[in-house]
């Protein structure tokens, strides 16, 4: 690892004006993705600025709404009775989140600012169509993802909080690499007010998508018969050693199918 | 240089480090606590877990500068004073729990926190779980599994309920 200067400062403000002061800046929060991408020489910061201190962690359940700061752990969303109870879907995918000791350290910022394309919590947030409140502004989920490893963060901009609306029904299947704990294949089903959402992540090219039409079919008939004639054109979707474009369109029938299935 | 201060097993401790220091290497090669191991370096193995604050986390990847004001027990603070051992140290070797023993001082940290946070009760696939991010090259997992299930009656001091699975 290459060395760095460090700081840590005591509130969202100053660490803006860490970030913004240099280019080269870059925050850590649960460091779960940033401390293996630094001993991999993948990045070179000049300064890391420790979002510790600053005061953003914390769930409030409000009006049809659970609202998550962003340096909630892993471990707290899922062991929240706040979340379990309004949007359990959303507990329990916190809690597949690689394994106990990194739901200890890792955050919800952190995981959606980093949009890894085989991470959880973008579908949670694109099929709940969460808000996700940053130091500058308020984005829609559909907005944020821009690509794999890509968000509409500038570099200078934090998130504070993500705000998920209640689901009538919600739940999230995730095919797991049993190495690395990733998705493989992952797909989040949510009804809520706006609607029928269907998000898959571990499979895009781009990352987490929606898919639209298993949305059509299930806005007609909420069923796992309804999207059992759906196909999944394998073209966009990555394949690797582990699997195949193919077999990720195959597995992400399958994991709508037991999401809607389950769906409470 | 930077300095860092935290408690350690007990013991309060203020040294210098660089930033990029990991809380694994400071524990190691700065304090000499070798218990704690390093096994992947990828976050993956778990051999390096030890408890901050009373939860358990990957000490390879944390900075030690990011442990300021913590509380940490590595496996070396697990005893008692005058020896005696913890009562999943005591399983474990009651158990045949370890055969190399590579893995097992993080072993041990995952699975003290493990039982620490589930005073409800722990079904054998709970335990499995929740050695997911522990990776043992030797045992098959299945007698740290009955370890584990042996030490939760001692240490919460009651029968372990049956699981309602
Ligand atoms: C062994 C292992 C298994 C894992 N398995 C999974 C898995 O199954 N599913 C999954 O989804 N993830 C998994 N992860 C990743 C984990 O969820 C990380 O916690 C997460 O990706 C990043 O969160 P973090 O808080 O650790 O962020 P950090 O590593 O601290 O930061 C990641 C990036 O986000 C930026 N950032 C952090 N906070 C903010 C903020 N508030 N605003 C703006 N930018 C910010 C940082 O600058 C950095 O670029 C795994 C990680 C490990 C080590
Ligand atoms: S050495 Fe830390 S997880 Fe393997
Ligand atoms: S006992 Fe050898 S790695 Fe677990």
């Amino acid at each position: 690892m290459y060395d760095f200067a460090y700081q840590k400062p005591s509130n969202v403000a100053d660490a803006v004006a860490a970030l913004g002061a240099d280019p080269e800046a870059k925050a850590v929060a649960g460091g779960m993705t940033l401390i293996p991408v630094l001993k991999q020489r993948l990045n070179r910061p000049s300064v890391v600025v420790d979002l510790a201190k600053t005061g953003l962690a914390g769930i409030t359940a409000g009006a049809g709404s659970i609202t998550i700061g962003a340096m909630t752990t892993h471990a707290a969303v899922a062991h929240s009775a706040d979340v379990q109870r309004v949007i359990p879907a959303l507990a329990a995918l916190a809690g597949l989140i690689g394994d106990e000791q990194v739901r200890h350290r890792g955050t919800i910022g952190g995981s959606l600012a980093n949009n890894d394309p085989a991470a959880d919590y973008p579908a949670a947030a694109l099929a709940l169509g969460a808000t996700i409140t940053t130091t500058k502004r308020a984005i829609k989920a559909d907005d944020f993802f821009q690509g794999m490893f890509t968000t509409a963060l500038e570099p200078d901009e934090l998130i504070t909080k993500v705000e998920f609306p209640a689901a009538t029904k919600a739940n999230y299947q995730k095919f797991r690499n049993p190495a690395s704990r990733y998705a493989i294949v992952g797909v989040f089903v949510a009804q809520t007010a706006a609607g029928v959402r269907v998000a898959v992540t571990g499979a895009g090219q781009g990352g987490v998508f929606r898919h639209t039409a298993m949305e059509a079919a299930l806005s007609k008939n909420f069923s796992a018969d309804a999207i059992a004639d759906v196909v999944t054109p394998a073209d966009d979707l990555n394949g690797d050693i582990h699997a195949s474009s193919e077999y990720r369109a195959h597995l992400i029938g399958v994991m709508a199918r037991r999401a809607v299935a389950a769906a409470a | 240089m930077p300095q860092v201060s935290l408690t350690v097993n007990g013991t309060h401790h203020t040294v210098e480090v660089e930033n990029r220091t990991l809380l694994v290497e400071l524990l190691r090669e700065t304090l000499g606590l070798t218990g704690t191991h390093v096994g992947c370096d990828t976050s993956q193995c778990g051999a390096c877990v030890v408890h901050l604050d009373g939860a358990s986390v990957k000490s390879c990847t944390m900075l030690a500068v990011q442990a300021e004001g913590a509380k940490v027990t590595t496996i070396e603070g697990l005893a008692a004073a005058d020896g005696t051992l913890h009562p999943m140290q005591e399983m474990f070797r009651e158990h045949h729990a370890l055969q190399c023993g590579f893995c097992t001082p993080g072993m041990v940290m995952s699975a003290v926190d493990l039982v620490q946070s589930h005073p409800e009760g722990l079904s054998e696939h709970q335990i499995r779980e929740g050695l997911e991010g522990n990776l043992c090259r030797c045992t098959g997992y299945h007698n740290i599994v009955k370890a584990i299930a042996a030490a939760w009656p001692l240490m919460h001091g009651k029968a372990l309920p049956v699981a309602a699975e």
